[in-house]
């Protein structure tokens, strides 16, 4: 296996043994090497909590920003220069919670960036309380009669507004999770990839053992059918792996007027004083 | 009309949607090409259709650029206007309306005209508009012909019918005015033959300070702006949307006021320059952001045009009470530069500036505007024969390239991704040299001072506060951001020579010669748009002067130069009255 997104130096890594996040992160790193992605051309992006680490082990550029706020610097970075891979990857509360109209709005934009949110619904780092996609009845710290609330689809919400690429994956499923992430790096246009994962110290109902029952990979379904997907986004026992929909359409950045008549990246346009001398003088 | 200097106060007051603003565009640009110098200034309520707005135009043969509560000539378009700017009325004021909303005015100078069914037997009670343009530029003996040439040019993308009817109306105003010229007796100032008028003024533009922040912002390289409208700050978005497609600008409408910033941070981290355009409501909102661009390092400019809070407080109004705000935003401790333009030309050169300095430094700087100043529009010089290239900071990396480098300066080379063969790691969490996350105490202390050690760099690139008046001063009155013109306006008409005004166009940090400047009083005055002197405890905080007296206005209203006239004077006897 190519080492080139391994961090050289020695990292103190955060995460506790047996966490979702090392397979995580090993079948990412194998996506990008496999797609030859040069890692100089890849940012990651992320926000805060424990999956929000992920930057700081893995060889590329990041930007390690603001809890709930990826989405945005992600968008900016890939507008002001579309050659790069732009990855933004955090958890469920950092995505969904904290960064939920983000989520909204940027699926409505749809940069061509890949969104990967690491589902363990549960918050770690905070130690132990609901996250957004907890389930009802999961007691916590905070809720200690257990979750009240309706957990939030991320599935079936990307799909009303209509994401152009979407899917589930678990990190249990080394193979299928890199089929996927692989699929939604190459997709042009936003991606959404919601990974569930067990967290060891602090989700002890969603541990390995229930995912291997209450999981099941989508078979026979044709990932153009919204209304198909939307069928298959709502069931949530067994929660369905694969993806669920995908819609080629033209991204953000092709749309945007900047780059509709210039392809060149943003940042490497010359200043032109001319113009600014033109505008100006529009006021005579 | 008395009018000693030819310096005439208009006032056209109505409701929205009746075509004030497209008077007033109409009228100044008239004014403008016809040498004359030209002030004008809206005030207008929150809401799209009716109320009661106004706007002054002030134009004269000398220039001028701040608001006067003197209304000469008061134009009415419906009948709540009197009421909404009566108390401005004098007995000199003349005021003309339509027939019905006069009526019920007892007042010496009433006149009275069929506006709106003028407008109608020509076609529409829009041409109202043109009839008033008509009317106005013929009491102040602009040329028929010049009248209707600038209506034909302003109306050239419409109908033949269109401009053949609106210069029907501007025939029906000219033809009112000649009726009534006689008993008003405007001085005939500038008149086709006359050899008084201003020679010059081909050479200036006219604008007002939105646009001097937008052209300030295109000189100044920046390429991206994301930011969500609120009011007074969104006229530099739509700037920017109107030309960035010519300038290579990336114009993107947010989701809300956090994604702005967080976006606009993103975009400086990839080698862009942007901007993000706020009020108070929003730039309450962007202060993680703001406290993330100072962590990472990340250069970021932020224009806030202020409006009276607390929360919504008057959306369209004008208040400098957002000072407080914009210096203490943003949790932890880190440097900022805080620009407060007074006049079109420092609001142009100063975000001009901003965009450097927050490059060069790689810290947020702030524009701290307000209603009034953004609103306002007037004449000023070309702010510069060809703008240069903005210097690059941009460092292209190699393999050893770290993004927090250990600089005696504190501050590190910046890269961006894609330029060289280096990483570039950005963290909002304490970070090392290479931007990983550490807890380390000597790391986390030798990170600070890093940051921190900007500020006294900062000190030395600070902007010398403006001295107005003599050197040989025993009272000073100093004053902030958008009062410049009113307060010196104020000053020269009170002509004593022991009173000099000191206006800081940067209000942190502070020129190292503030102290000096302000110890050489016996007697300090702050003048504020504010209820709580937010300025004067900033110099008491950052220097060694003493703050005797404030002059505040916290109604959502400008200073006019009357109400500085008449409280200057008041203060300075009240000070040495008590002394």
């Amino acid at each position: 296996m190519s080492k080139e997104f391994d961090v050289s130096e020695t990292v103190d890594v955060a995460w506790c043994t047996g966490c979702g996040n090392f397979s995580i992160i090993r079948i990412l790193k194998n996506t990008l090497s496999d797609l030859s992605i040069d890692p100089k051309e890849v940012v990651m992006v992320s926000g805060i909590g424990q999956a929000a680490k992920i930057p700081q082990y893995i060889n590329s550029h990041y930007f390690n920003g603001l809890h709930g706020r990826a989405l945005p610097p992600a968008t900016a970075i890939k507008a002001m220069n579309p050659r790069l891979t732009v990855i933004a990857e955090s958890g469920d509360g950092d995505m969904y919670g904290e960064g939920g109209n983000h989520f909204i709005h940027t699926i409505r934009r749809n940069p061509d960036i890949t969104q990967i949110v690491h589902n363990n619904m549960v918050y770690g780092l905070t130690k132990g309380q609901a996250s957004p996609t907890s389930q009802q009845g999961f007691s916590t710290p905070v809720q200690v009669d257990g979750v009240i609330l309706e957990p939030f689809n991320p599935i079936a919400v990307a799909l009303s507004l209509d994401a152009s690429f979407i899917a589930r994956a678990y990190a249990g499923d080394q193979k299928q999770t890199q089929e996927i992430i692989s699929q939604a790096i190459q997709h042009k246009g936003y991606a959404l990839v919601d990974i569930l994962q067990p967290c060891v110290s602090f989700n002890k109902l969603n541990t390995y053992e229930w995912y291997k029952k209450h999981t099941a990979t989508i078979t026979d379904h044709d990932v153009n059918d919204k209304g198909a997907a939307f069928h298959l986004a709502l069931q949530t026992d067994p929660l369905l792996l694969g993806v669920f929909y995908q819609h080629k359409k033209k991204s953000f950045e092709e749309m945007h007027p900047i780059y509709k008549k210039d392809s060149t990246p943003l940042r490497e346009r010359s200043f032109n004083p001319d113009i600014i001398q033109e505008i100006m003088k529009s006021f005579y | 009309m008395k009018n000693n200097k030819y310096d005439i106060s208009i006032v056209i007051a109505g409701g929205a949607g009746q075509g004030i603003q497209s008077v007033e565009r109409m009228f100044v640009e008239l004014l403008h090409h016809s040498q004359y110098y030209v002030f004008s200034t809206k005030e207008y309520m929150s809401r799209v259709r009716g109320g009661s707005n106004s706007t002054e135009i002030r134009f004269s043969l000398l220039p001028v650029s701040c608001f006067v509560d003197r209304i000469d000539l008061l134009v009415l378009l419906d009948d709540k206007a009197f009421d909404h700017v009566s108390s401005r009325v004098t007995n000199d004021t003349i005021i003309i309306g339509d027939k019905k909303q006069v009526s019920s005015i007892s007042h010496p100078h009433v006149f009275s005209f069929d506006f709106l069914n003028t407008a109608q037997e020509i076609g529409n009670i829009i041409y109202a508009n043109t009839i008033a343009i008509g009317l106005l530029a013929s009491l102040f003996h602009i040329p028929l012909e010049r009248i209707k040439n600038h209506v034909s040019s302003f109306f050239q993308d419409k109908s033949k019918k269109v401009i053949t009817d609106n210069l029907t109306a501007v025939e029906k105003g000219s033809a009112f005015a000649r009726s009534i010229s006689e008993s008003i007796r405007i001085p005939q100032k500038l008149n086709s033959s006359s050899d008084t008028r201003k020679k010059d003024s081909d050479s200036l533009l006219l604008l007002n300070g939105t646009q001097a922040i937008g052209l300030g912002a295109l000189s100044g390289g920046c390429n991206f702006i994301s930011s969500y409208p609120m009011s007074p700050s969104t006229g530099v978005l739509t700037f920017l949307a109107a030309h960035g497609w010519k300038a290579n600008v990336f114009v993107e409408q947010a989701e809300d006021e956090i994604a702005a910033i967080n976006m606009a941070l993103g975009a400086w981290y990839a080698g862009g320059r942007a901007l993000v355009t706020t009020s108070g409501g929003g730039f309450a909102l962007m202060g993680e952001g703001l406290s993330l661009a100072a962590m990472t390092e990340t250069p970021v400019v932020i224009h806030l045009a202020q409006r009276p809070g607390p929360a919504t407080g008057l959306p369209t109004r004008t208040e400098q009470a957002d000072l407080q705000l914009a210096l203490y935003s943003g949790h932890g401790e880190f440097p900022r530069v805080i620009y407060a333009p007074g006049s079109l030309n420092q609001g142009y050169h100063l975000t001009k500036k901003a965009f450097d300095v927050a490059d060069k430094f790689q810290i947020p700087v702030i524009i701290l505007t307000d209603q009034y100043f953004v609103d306002s529009k007037y004449q000023t010089e070309m702010f510069e024969t060809m703008p240069k290239e903005p210097t690059q900071y941009i460092v292209k990396t190699d393999e050893t390239y770290e993004r927090y480098a250990g600089e005696s300066s504190g501050i590190s080379p910046r890269g961006i991704p894609g330029y060289g063969s280096g990483y570039v790691h950005v963290d909002s969490d304490e970070h090392d040299t290479q931007g990983r996350i550490t807890e380390r105490a000597d790391v986390r202390k030798k990170m600070m001072e890093k940051r921190l050690g900007k500020i006294r760099q900062l000190q030395k690139e600070s902007i010398e506060p403006k001295l107005q008046g003599s050197k040989d001063y025993s009272i000073l009155l100093v004053g902030w951001g958008s009062t410049l013109s009113a307060i010196e306006e104020a000053r020269k008409q009170i002509d004593d020579d022991r009173i000099s005004f000191l206006h800081f166009s940067q209000v942190y940090p502070l020129h190292p010669k503030t102290t000096q400047l302000l110890k050489k009083a016996k007697y300090i005055i702050t003048i504020e748009n504010n209820a709580t002197a937010q300025f004067a405890a900033l110099i008491e905080k950052e220097t060694e002067a003493h703050v005797h007296a404030y002059i505040l206005q916290y109604t959502g209203h400008p200073f006019s130069v009357e109400n500085l006239t008449d409280r200057i004077p008041k203060t300075v006897n009240a000070l040495e009255e008590y002394s």
